[in-house]
């Protein structure tokens, strides 16, 4: 058997099918949406829908090379891919063009290209490749301290161009350090995900209602403690007062730490601004245009919401709206349906994994995948503030296309290796 | 990484826990949003918007007392949203678009339909451009009650601008429909155009473009498949008001500035009049002139080649494009640089032969060695070359070349040899030659003979108006000055910018000033004075008169003059192109000006009358 037989016989035929299912499922909404009259052909290069199919064949082609290539080359070379990415980080923010607010392109001749995009992927590789060491342990302080700063250095430089879109993604990787064991990490996760609850409910009722509701906590908890006789009261006291401090302090921070466009998206996503000619505008109309769809679409290059100039960034951030509009709930739902299987299909292929390199890979592209999907349809629907990243697979663009194939493909290539690894 | 513990591995479900979770979530939402709520497909159903701009009322333009010199006149431009059109023309074929009946309400041909059609299609097929602007009143009274049957037009108020006293056409420049450069440019900054918009072509309603012309305002409406407004969409949550342009009032003097064309018609030149103490522009006239209103409305494309094609060159600002050859008004600036130098000082004599003077012959009679006083009076060729030589030619400077600079650093710091930058668009240097320019001339040798005639205000020393007038300002405040601007103030309490209320010292003494200032007197009020024949009794005037040789023609007739003495109200240069000596145009025009503005009136009817029928003939006159 040929080289090429092999590798055809053994990738995951399920993660394939799903990638190629929503990547056209994107490549006809970008055609829907953009539609033109005066440019009816889906393969009309002029248009944007055009322009995708060809970005669609480049990172077909390339994900094909890549599961050419020999599985070891990216655990190899994982971190000379992570420095070549860091040094484009670096040259965006030095010869960079602005888009939108953020400095995040670079072009070579008519070649637009944003590193971010592949940063992410980079830094996915690096950290899968340093946690591969034989003598790397995540319990060492010297050894959590490194697999942090790998994460940080990257998701700084996209903060400095102004990208705080991208930035977020690269909390992703909490999921995979929280796999790995890395000490805190779950704790991490808890206190996040009680920060936001926080954060949110101080906005939406005021400090003093917040106050009244963690006094009255404080209190039951007191009172269990010494009716149980239970250790750590100290500690629960602690947490209390951390509680108290953060939510004294969101208003401060709401302020002065986040700059205005922010601070406005966050109050209309909880319906505390309505501000419907600047980010309520993009919001309200991407529900109508959801909404009108109804349960089952008004069917293909029938949507007049998003054919109409009404949703801003209607092929890039806002392509779900399409979808909805024109497929309805029932789109919709097979959509988010694809985004969970291809999800947990990368977490069960992961678990099957005998390198640590390939697990840690797939948990962290799962990660990405999932952040990019939660907040581009959230935002969508209105369940998360308005922040400027791709839907995977679906949204124009040559940069995130070409990123999210490769992503998928290296992991992908990885697994049909698993088998040869001893 | 060594495996450790195997029980990490059930951690894969908290993390698959929450993709699902958050799937489920949005599942859910989706749900209510799509199948549960059916307030979303209502809204859509009335989603057919229109962006109806609302633009601001531009700010009008009101003289130093008040008087009305630009306002706004509506008229109507009919827009076009070709996608409304076409999706009309598509859907609705029991009421078929009758192109033939449009056509000839507007007054056109198929051919234009067509052409205008296209245009409006390559800037957009959704948004709204304009199909034909300014429709006349009449043709938009007809056509408005038809509209509805011609779906995706409708029309847009707007305002032109009118001139009620038709004077000061180049100050107060024009408006226009916004070119393909103007709006590249734009885009690549502000991005506030639209195509079809106006913007300040020239003048005033260029330099103040910002301030005049308001913010847009928007208005969002729905309308139906008949292309009717349906009301205001969101109830008006999205709609913008318009903010109206600021007021601005001129420095100018209307009455002065009306009386000064009038005393230049049949001559071309021009007149600056400036208030000493602030800079502001009192006259501003140019000659030949024109009609501001002709470039208003729909013949502003004819009339505009018209008057560019005229052999006169009417659209020309002379008071700032004109670049001329001062003459022996520029002796001022010699004399106080020579005194501010210690080249001279008020005692210093000058032999003068008269017609056999050398190196420069005199053309004014008078005694054989004047000091500066007599000097001045009488514009002694002589005495001014010998103290410009004295003046580069002086020790301290350690070498002729040096000594040229200090002169042409002085000249810098009196307002010549660059512009002023406030807010005169169009605005020329003029020239005062640099050290390398006589050194490459040259070859590298020359001396304070060669370069003789600047010390006369002729060769290559070119001055505009505007430059000759600040330098009448620089005397009469015994110094200083501020760069000479159009404007006075905003409506509001905006202030204006920096640069016009910037004091600017040349860094001459005072006291070289005021010798100066008592030699300008003597020009009127001297036995021997150039412009004695202009003396008032009540007024005390002091000037300098210039006839300057040129390759045009006969003499530029140049006069520089400022009243009254102490404390003067106005600074004024007068240039009459070919006009012969200065005392026989330029130095009457001036005095009138002068007695105009400080008295309100003028009491020299003969002379007024002499000036304003002289004619003065042209070789490109047709």
């Amino acid at each position: 058997m040929s080289e090429r037989n092999s590798i055809i016989g053994k990738i995951d035929w399920v993660t394939v099918l799903i990638y190629l299912a929503l990547v056209i499922i994107g490549w006809f909404s970008i055609f829907s949406a953009k539609y033109d009259e005066m440019h009816p052909s889906i393969f009309d290069l002029s248009q944007v829908y055009g322009k995708q199919l060809i970005w669609i064949g480049a990172s077909l082609l390339i994900g094909f090379v890549i599961l050419l290539i020999d599985a070891k080359f990216f655990n190899a070379f994982s971190l000379w891919f992570y420095i070549f990415f860091l040094v484009a980080l670096l040259a965006v923010l030095v010869y960079g063009k602005a888009t939108k607010g953020a400095t995040s392109w670079i072009e070579f001749g008519p070649i637009k290209f944003q590193p971010s995009e592949f940063a992410k992927m980079a830094t996915a590789l690096a950290l899968a490749g340093y946690l591969d060491r034989l003598d790397v342990d995540l319990q060492k302080r010297k050894d959590q301290i490194v697999a942090a700063v790998l994460i940080l250095i990257p998701m700084a430089l996209v903060l400095l161009q102004n990208d705080t879109g991208s930035a977020i993604v690269f909390v992703s990787f909490i999921f995979v350090l929280y796999r790995e064991g890395f000490p805190g990490a779950g704790w991490a996760m808890t206190a996040g995900a009680t920060a936001i609850l926080l954060f949110v409910c101080t906005l939406l009722w005021s400090q003093k209602v917040m106050y009244i509701i963690l006094g009255s906590l404080l209190v039951l908890s007191v009172v269990y403690y010494i009716v149980t006789k239970k250790k750590g009261i100290v500690k629960m006291l602690a947490v209390f007062a951390f509680m108290f401090v953060f939510v004294f302090s969101v208003d401060y921070a709401f302020h002065k730490v986040l700059q205005q466009h922010q601070q406005n998206r966050i109050l209309v996503m909880l319906g505390k601004l309505d501000d419907p000619q600047g980010v309520g505008y993009n919001v309200h109309q991407s529900k109508i245009a959801i909404g009108s769809g109804g349960f089952t679409g008004k069917g293909f290059l029938q949507g007049t919401q998003t054919k109409y100039d009404f949703v801003p960034e209607q092929h890039t951030d806002f392509i779900f709206c399409t979808v909805g509009e024109e497929g309805g709930f029932v789109g919709t739902a097979v959509v988010v349906l694809l985004y969970v299987a291809l999800l947990v299909r990368i977490i069960i292929l992961a678990e099957r994994q005998r390198s640590t390199f390939s697990r840690v890979y797939g948990y962290a592209i799962a990660g990405i995948l999932f952040v990019h999907v939660a907040i581009n349809i959230g935002m969508t629907i209105g369940l998360v503030p308005v922040i400027g990243i791709p839907l995977p697979f679906l949204s124009y663009g040559g940069s995130s296309m070409l990123a999210f194939t490769m992503m998928l493909a290296i992991f992908v290539k990885q697994d049909a290796n698993r088998l040869n690894i001893l | 990484m060594r495996t450790k513990n195997n029980n990490l591995s059930t951690r894969k479900l908290l993390i698959i826990g929450i993709f699902i979770a958050v799937g489920v979530a949005f599942v859910m939402k989706l749900f209510a949003l799509q199948v549960v709520d059916r307030d979303y497909k209502e809204k859509a159903d009335n989603n057919a918007l229109r962006f109806v701009t609302q633009y601001p009322a531009r700010g009008k333009v009101f003289d130093r007392n008040g008087e009305l010199l630009v306002f706004n006149e509506a008229v109507y431009d009919l827009m076009v949203v070709p996608k409304q059109l076409s999706d009309a023309i598509r859907k609705d074929t029991l009421n078929p678009f009758d192109t033939l009946m449009f056509c000839r309400l507007l007054e056109i041909d198929k051919e234009s339909f067509i052409e205008r059609m296209n245009k409006a299609k390559n800037e957009s097929m959704l948004k709204p451009s304009p199909f034909m602007t300014q429709v006349s009143k009449e043709n938009y009274a007809h056509i408005a009650e038809v509209l509805y049957r011609f779906p995706g037009f409708y029309f847009q108020t707007r305002t032109v601008r009118h001139y009620p006293n038709s004077i000061a056409a180049h100050t107060l420049g024009d408006i226009g429909e916004i070119s393909k450069t103007e709006l590249d440019k734009d885009k690549e900054g502000e991005g506030y155009y639209r195509q079809g918009d106006y913007i300040g072509k020239s003048g005033i309603e260029k330099s103040y473009e910002k301030e005049l012309r308001g913010v847009k305002g928007l208005k969002v409406m729905m309308v139906d498949v008949h292309n009717r407004e349906m009301g205001s969409y969101m109830d008006g949550a999205l709609d913008k008001e318009p903010v109206a342009g600021k007021d601005i009032y001129l420095g100018m003097d209307a009455e002065l500035q009306a009386y000064g064309e009038r005393l230049m018609v049949g001559k071309i030149g021009s007149i600056v009049a400036v208030e000493p103490s602030t800079g502001q522009i009192l006259a501003f006239v140019t000659s030949p002139t024109y009609d501001p209103n002709l470039l208003v409305g729909r013949e502003r494309g004819k009339h505009y080649q018209e008057l560019k094609d005229d052999p006169m060159k009417p659209l020309i600002n002379r008071a700032i494009s004109g670049t001329y050859p001062p003459g022996s008004t520029f002796k001022t600036v010699v004399g106080l640089i020579a005194m501010q130098s210690g080249s001279i000082t008020p005692a210093t004599c000058f032999h003068c032969s008269g017609q056999g003077s050398l190196p420069i012959k005199c053309t004014h009679s008078h005694g054989s060695s004047p000091d500066f006083a007599n000097a001045i009076m009488n514009s002694c060729n002589p005495y001014f070359y010998e103290s410009f030589k004295a003046t580069i030619n002086n020790p301290k400077f350690g070498g002729i070349k040096e000594g040229y600079q200090y002169w042409k650093d002085m000249t810098y710091k009196m307002g010549l040899g660059h512009k002023f930058d406030t807010d005169i668009p169009a605005e020329r240097s003029g020239n005062i030659p640099s050290r390398e320019y006589y050194d490459k001339m040259y070859g590298g040798q020359w001396n304070s003979v060669t370069i003789r005639s600047l010390g006369i205000g002729q060769g290559e020393v070119l001055v505009t108006p505007l430059q000759l007038a600040n330098i009448a300002a620089i005397i009469a405040n015994e110094g200083y000055y501020y760069p000479p601007h159009l404007i006075k103030c905003f409506g509001d309490t905006t202030a204006i910018p920096e640069v016009m209320t910037t004091k600017m010292d040349p860094g001459i003494d005072p006291k070289h000033v005021r010798v100066m200032k008592r030699g300008l007197r003597t020009v009127f009020s001297g036995p021997h004075g150039t412009a004695r024949r202009y003396e008032l009794k009540d007024i005390p005037q002091c000037g300098k008169t210039g006839t300057a040789q040129n390759p045009h023609g006969n003499y530029h007739s140049n006069f520089i003059a400022f009243a009254p003495e102490e404390n003067p109200k106005i600074a004024i240069a007068v240039i009459i192109e070919n006009g012969g000596y200065g005392a026989t145009w330029a130095a009457p025009i001036a005095s009138l000006m002068i007695e105009k503005y400080i008295r309100g009136y003028t009491v020299r009817e003969d002379l007024e009358k002499r000036i304003m029928e002289g004619r003065i003939s042209y070789k490109n006159e047709r």
